[in-house]
């Protein structure tokens, strides 16, 4: 039965992202990558892997699908829209794409078959300080993936301020929005930040523990900052505000900080030895959760424009 | 016959509410694809969608283990209400406005 | 738990796909999106990968964390070129590759 769920799941997973990469119209290719990004969440509760399923329906479905849709409409205003469907099916590309896929499979059935998941993760899994696996291995066995990972999001940020308009730097963020007053919008983002935010801390919180996180529940924040700023209820900042450019690098920086002190006093950057461990974790997965919440907020809500209220 | 125990009529109870959403999701997804206009097929989204997840809300919180899991279930048919309603009535003020010509 | 071969090969089929895509899109937010979608066909194959022993394995699961966070900085930078261009150029692809209309 639950390979007949594993079928269609995976027929669906493919038809859709055939046409999201394939069908007529970019706004539509749009809208079926924010369905193929939903479906493959559940493909990933499906793998035993809720933490990833959380991760990718709030950040690979909806907040890439957002990026997609305000740049859609962005070209839209400026006159550079889709045109025609050119072009057939491009059969030489396709033979080798195709190549390609049926390499990755050999590959899969020719890799050896692992042993218990690295003995020396299981062993050490205990003494990591979170109850969560994959928090454990994040925050404390991989952290300097994690720590790069959160130096990526600020590069990225600011290579997207770069790229307004130079006479617009000392602008707000992002286009102006504004809601009918009373109206369903303005209501909307009224309503949900209070829930949104709490979801959102206790999933940070949830997430030593539980599947949950400080990506997770970030993007939650951001995701409720963003409608709060769409229903005009809060103002996006200038580049030149101090408190949100210190709350973009406080993630970071506690991380950074955190890694000298294992440098200093425990034998190596970024060690955390077993008796403050869960301590330390909880207290980094606080600031990265915030600096996760305005850096993606800010990441969608783009370059500074011209044109604000001031 | 004798009455089933608790398990097994949480389990019937839990097919049934949810074959009955199931149900409704299937006349909405009819409604989408055939309904002539922007505005009828906004009424089988929110309506009939909407209808279907509670139904399949209220299936799959028979097999909940404690009211805790009962209370976040409701929370989140309540969250997807409020967004599917939020957003239909601005895709229908936008197309409104188009259709009159802004 | 489910056998994840059959996951495996819907990743490296996605894969073949976002490829597809992005050698043959002459929209460049049709490419972003099949660079996506190889992005998550990859994430797949390696998950399934990682669910293959008895016990399901952490550390892939973090690593695709990591992976979908730094794709959607990478599509937000690509993102923000695409509309620098449309704004330059009134246009959504790339000069060379003009022929007024998208594929």
């Amino acid at each position: 039965m639950t390979l007949l769920l594993d079928v269609t799941l995976c027929a669906f997973v493919l038809g859709i992202a055939l046409a999201a990469v394939a069908g007529h119209g970019v706004f539509r290719a749009v809208v079926f990558f924010i369905v193929y990004g939903l479906l493959l969440s559940v493909a990933w509760v499906r793998l035993d892997a809720v933490n990833v399923a959380l991760a990718e329906a709030a950040i690979g479905g909806g907040l890439t699908g957002v990026l997609l849709l305000t740049t859609y409409g962005k070209l839209a205003r400026d006159g550079a829209e889709a045109g025609a469907m050119g072009g057939g099916f491009n059969l030489p590309v396709g033979l080798i794409c195709a190549g390609l896929s049926g390499a990755l499979v050999w590959a899969w059935f020719a890799l050896p078959l692992p042993d218990a998941p690295g003995p020396q993760t299981a062993e050490a899994l205990p003494r990591a300080g979170a109850g969560n696996p994959v928090t454990a291995v994040l925050l404390n066995f991989r952290a300097w993936d994690t720590l790069l990972e959160s130096v990526v999001l600020l590069t990225a940020l600011i290579g997207v301020w770069i790229l307004g308009r130079d006479e617009d730097w000392h602008a707000r963020l992002g286009l102006p929005q504004h809601s009918r007053p009373g109206g369903v919008m303005a209501g909307f983002g009224r309503v949900l930040p209070p829930v949104g935010f709490l979801v959102g801390v206790y999933l940070v919180y949830v997430g030593a523990d539980h599947p949950g996180g400080a990506f997770q529940g970030g993007t939650v924040l951001a995701a409720v900052g963003l409608v709060a700023a769409l229903a005009g209820q809060i103002r996006p900042p200038r580049i030149s505000d101090w408190q949100w450019r210190a709350a973009l690098v406080v993630g970071p920086l506690v991380f950074i900080t955190s890694g000298l002190a294992g440098a200093m006093f425990f034998g190596g950057f970024l060690t955390l030895p077993a008796d403050i461990a869960a301590g330390a974790i909880f207290a980094i997965e606080a600031a990265l959760a915030v600096s996760i919440a305005v850096t993606l907020a800010l990441l969608v809500i783009g370059p500074p424009q011209a044109g604000h209220r001031a | 016959m004798p009455i089933p125990d608790h398990a097994t009529l949480a389990t019937y109870a839990t097919y049934a509410f949810t074959g009955v959403g199931l149900f409704f999701f299937i006349a909405g997804t009819v409604g989408i694809l055939r309904f002539p206009d922007v505005f009828s097929r906004l009424h089988a989204l929110t309506k009939a969608d909407n209808l279907g997840l509670g139904f399949i809300t209220l299936g799959v919180a028979f097999q909940a283990d404690t009211w805790r899991d009962i209370a976040v279930l409701a929370l989140i048919w309540a969250l997807a209400l409020v967004a599917a309603g939020t957003v239909s009535q601005l895709i229908a003020r936008d197309a409104l406005a188009e259709r009159d010509g802004r | 738990m489910t056998d994840p071969t059959l996951y495996a090969v819907t990743g490296a089929a996605l894969v073949g796909i976002g490829f597809y895509g992005l050698l043959s899109a002459r929209h460049l937010l049709r490419r972003v999106i099949a660079f996506n979608v190889i992005g998550s066909g990859l994430f797949v194959f390696f998950g399934a990968a990682g669910a293959r022993g008895e016990t399901v394995d952490p550390v892939p699961q973090a690593l695709i964390i990591t992976g979908i966070v730094v794709a959607l900085s990478a599509s937000a930078l690509a993102v923000g070129l695409i509309a620098a261009q449309a704004r330059a150029r009134a246009r959504a692809t790339l000069p060379d590759e003009d022929r007024g209309g998208d594929a």
